[in-house]
């Protein structure tokens, strides 16, 4: 009797959750986090109202944000407070901090959500985290202002980006050291792997250019090139990349050009040119990709891309100079 | 700031000897730098100063620090180090101060005999012009880093030399195009007593024309008294004149440019080489990575990025830059590719940088900053040009008087 009530239940609770799942579309759930570079604030955006329900204040200088693999804590690069702090978005509040090395930029997680490897803009190092240890397990020198970074989906490979130096640095995650290099356009500022792990993706922001680079070689073997008609050459700097994990297509964030392009990420060919907010920065995806993100630094807002459709739907205003985004699912 | 008469110095700096650099003035180091072979993948820079005497009387609360310039050429060698290392290119510069009466082309022969085919050229354009003619300087790059003057990127220009600094009549368009667009388009035109004054009134004029605005007054500046005493009074009474919307000064050295704000008769805005200034740096702008790149100076240096330090940084960049993307140290590769339409570079500045063929000129955004603000960057948005907007600062290609370079378009 005992075991009968036990199991019957969980096995009610079970049917509830399911029904409810079932009734609600996949948006309600989904929170937006964008990082408010100037006002040193975190805008949190309701997913289904398109509202700014809440704006936290968290460290100072705040740029790139990424989630814990189980989605319960937000990394925030706090750059002037020289810290990595970890927020923890149930309680709404910094839980600790981590030692990420001097003016922490951009980083990113490992696959099994244990190493944290951040681009130290400073001082041209990167500092690889321990996240349950909260300590640092070792550091590389790289080029002139490391930026950019991306770790490949097998855990192999930590790729850093550096702005000056114009070079994709390989890191050999078992090995900890730098084992190759690969020069793309002038001051390169974002990586990503693609899902497969076999191309890297690498904006130029002044080369104007996105470098694909094939994993197993480490050359470069497609260069994007973008044109908008109105829009001067020099004015097309792409920052922030996302592809879709279909493979279909690839987002290229294009700065002062205020658009996303689209790119078909089998063919490499431009399918089309987004208008968005202006310097257009950084970029996410939800995780069913139906919804893109984009923060718009100079106008203080986000847009919202349909990626079925491919159109702008909406632009939430947030604080000053929104700069990293993290889509909760 | 009487400068003492140093002996003249030469340095070799490299990523290890930045400390001894930045202690320029003891001769100790100098005399210990001895001719070191060239090896695989090294790059030699020379880097040759000559800072005029200032004129006496001048009260300048601002001192130039004694490694101007010099300390911007000492980050870009020790940014191309960084870089270098995983190309197998080591960069070295080797640093020679000429005295205000010095024998320039002795240290430049000092300097190509050391071997470097790369001469940062930080001094007067006169004697920029007089080193670009010497048969040594035939197979080496000159890189003006600091000359202002348009008759050397015009007549007198040379193909083995590029400028890094803008010319004055880019500074006076980059302002001229702001002051357009905010509709100021009278101008009271103030200069100073000297010939280098008289040149940016000349670039002043030209953007004038250019961009639709009109000098309604002009005046010369040839008291003699001290300005600083007499200030309050005097310039009230010489700002009289007709109505007009900012008054443009061109006095370079600094004489009395300063004292004009909040003394003209009529309550108007000043620009020019005082005021509203357009320059390649200032210690408030923070956009497109300068953040970082003034950070990193602030580090190594102890002070803040002057426009001079930039001007050199650069000028070792364009260098640098040029040897990364080629792949190569070989000097004859490097002088060919920087001069090419396939050479860029960022420079925190937005726009990339480039030269331009028919003159030599590295293409650039200007910055317009006021003491403690950066104000605008020019170009101006809707100041078109075909190429890239960047050409609508300074002497086009159908404007230009060089007749030695190739006139090929990028």
């Amino acid at each position: 009797m005992t075991a009968a009530r036990l199991t019957g239940i969980p096995l009610a609770a079970l049917i509830a959750v399911s029904a409810t799942a079932l009734l609600a579309p996949a948006a309600l759930a989904q929170t937006i986090y964008v990082s408010n570079e100037k006002d040193n604030t975190l805008s949190v955006i309701d997913g289904k109202t398109m509202a700014v329900t809440d704006t936290i204040k968290v460290g100072k200088r705040p740029r790139g944000i990424t989630l814990s693999r189980d989605g319960t804590q937000l990394f925030i690069c706090a750059s002037d407070d020289h810290t990595v702090q970890v927020f923890d978005l149930a309680s709404k509040s910094v839980v600790h901090n981590l030692p990420s090395g001097e003016d922490p930029e951009q980083f990113a997680l490992s696959p099994d959500g244990k190493s944290l490897i951040i681009a130290n803009e400073d001082s041209n190092i990167v500092t690889v985290v321990d996240v349950p240890t909260r300590k640092v397990a070792f550091q590389v020198d790289v080029g002139v202002e490391p930026e950019g970074m991306d770790v490949s989906p097998d855990g192999r490979w930590g790729v850093n980006t550096s702005e000056t130096t114009s070079m994709v640095h390989w890191i050999d995650m078992e090995k900890r050291v730098v084992v190759d290099n690969t020069l793309v356009g002038p001051r390169p500022r974002y990586a990503q792997f693609t899902k497969d792990g076999s191309q890297l993706w690498v904006s130029s922001e002044i080369g104007g250019t996105v470098s694909v680079i094939d994993t197993a070689t480490r050359q470069v073997r497609q260069v994007v090139d973008f044109r908008i008609k109105g829009v001067a050459k020099d004015r097309i700097q792409p920052v922030g990349v996302k592809l879709t994990d279909d493979g279909r297509y690839a987002f290229v964030a294009l700065g002062p050009a205020n658009h996303v392009a689209v790119v078909d990420a089998r063919t490499f060919e431009v399918k089309d040119y987004l208008l968005v907010g202006r310097r257009v920065w950084q970029l996410a995806l939800t995780p069913d990709q139906k919804t893109l993100y984009t923060t718009n630094g100079v106008s203080g807002d986000v847009s919202v891309i349909d990626v079925d459709s491919l159109k702008v739907t909406k632009t939430v205003k947030v604080g000053r100079y929104p700069w990293g985004v993290a889509v909760k699912g | 700031m009487i400068k003492t008469r140093l002996p003249r110095l030469l340095h070799s700096v490299s990523l290890a000897a930045l400390g001894t650099v930045l202690l320029a003035g003891n001769p100790g180091a100098g005399a210990a730098a001895q001719a070191v072979p060239q090896s695989v993948g090294e790059i030699r820079i020379g880097f040759l100063s000559q800072t005029p005497e200032p004129p006496p009387s001048v009260a300048n609360p601002d001192e130039p620090a004694a490694d101007d310039g010099l300390a911007g050429a000492a980050l870009a060698i020790a940014d191309n180090n960084t870089t270098g290392k995983f190309l197998k290119q080591s960069f070295v510069l080797d640093s020679v101060e000429v005295p205000p009466d010095g024998d320039a082309a002795a240290a430049l022969r000092e300097l190509a005999g050391r071997g470097d085919r790369f001469v940062i050229v930080d001094a007067p354009g006169a004697t920029v012009e007089a080193l670009s003619k010497l048969p040594e300087a035939r197979n080496l790059l000159l890189l003006n880093a600091t000359a202002p003057d348009d008759a050397l990127r015009g007549g007198a220009c040379a193909p083995n030399l590029v400028h890094v600094a803008p010319s004055r009549a880019m500074l006076a368009d980059a302002l001229g195009q702001y002051l357009v667009k905010k509709r100021w388009p009278r101008w009271f035109l103030v200069t100073g007593r000297r010939p280098e004054d008289r040149l940016y009134a000349d670039a002043v004029r030209r953007a004038a024309k250019r961009f639709g605005a009109q000098i309604v007054a002009e005046k010369e500046w040839t008291a003699e008294s001290d300005v600083n005493r007499t200030a309050e009074s005097e310039i009230p009474v010489f700002t009289q004149t007709k109505s007009y919307d900012v008054l443009v000064v061109a006095d370079e050295v600094g004489e009395f440019g300063d004292y004009l704000s909040y003394r003209t008769a009529d309550p108007r805005p000043v620009a020019g080489t005082q005021g509203l200034v357009p320059t390649v740096w200032h210690r408030t702008h923070e956009q497109w990575g300068a953040a970082q790149l003034q950070s990193r100076f602030k580090t190594s240096a102890k002070r803040p990025m002057t426009a001079r330090d930039h001007n050199d940084w650069t000028a070792v960049r364009v260098v640098g830059e040029a040897a990364a993307r080629a792949r190569t140290a070989d000097p004859d590769r490097l002088i060919a590719f920087i001069q090419s339409p396939d050479f860029t570079m960022s420079a925190f500045r937005g726009a990339p940088l480039s030269l331009r063929p028919w003159d030599g000129q590295l293409r650039q955004p200007v910055l317009l900053a006021a003491d403690r603000s950066l104000v605008s960057v020019s170009p101006q948005e809707g100041f078109l040009h075909p190429r890239t907007e960047l050409d609508s600062l300074g002497y086009d290609q159908p404007e230009t008087l060089c007749k030695t370079r190739g006139k090929t378009t990028p």
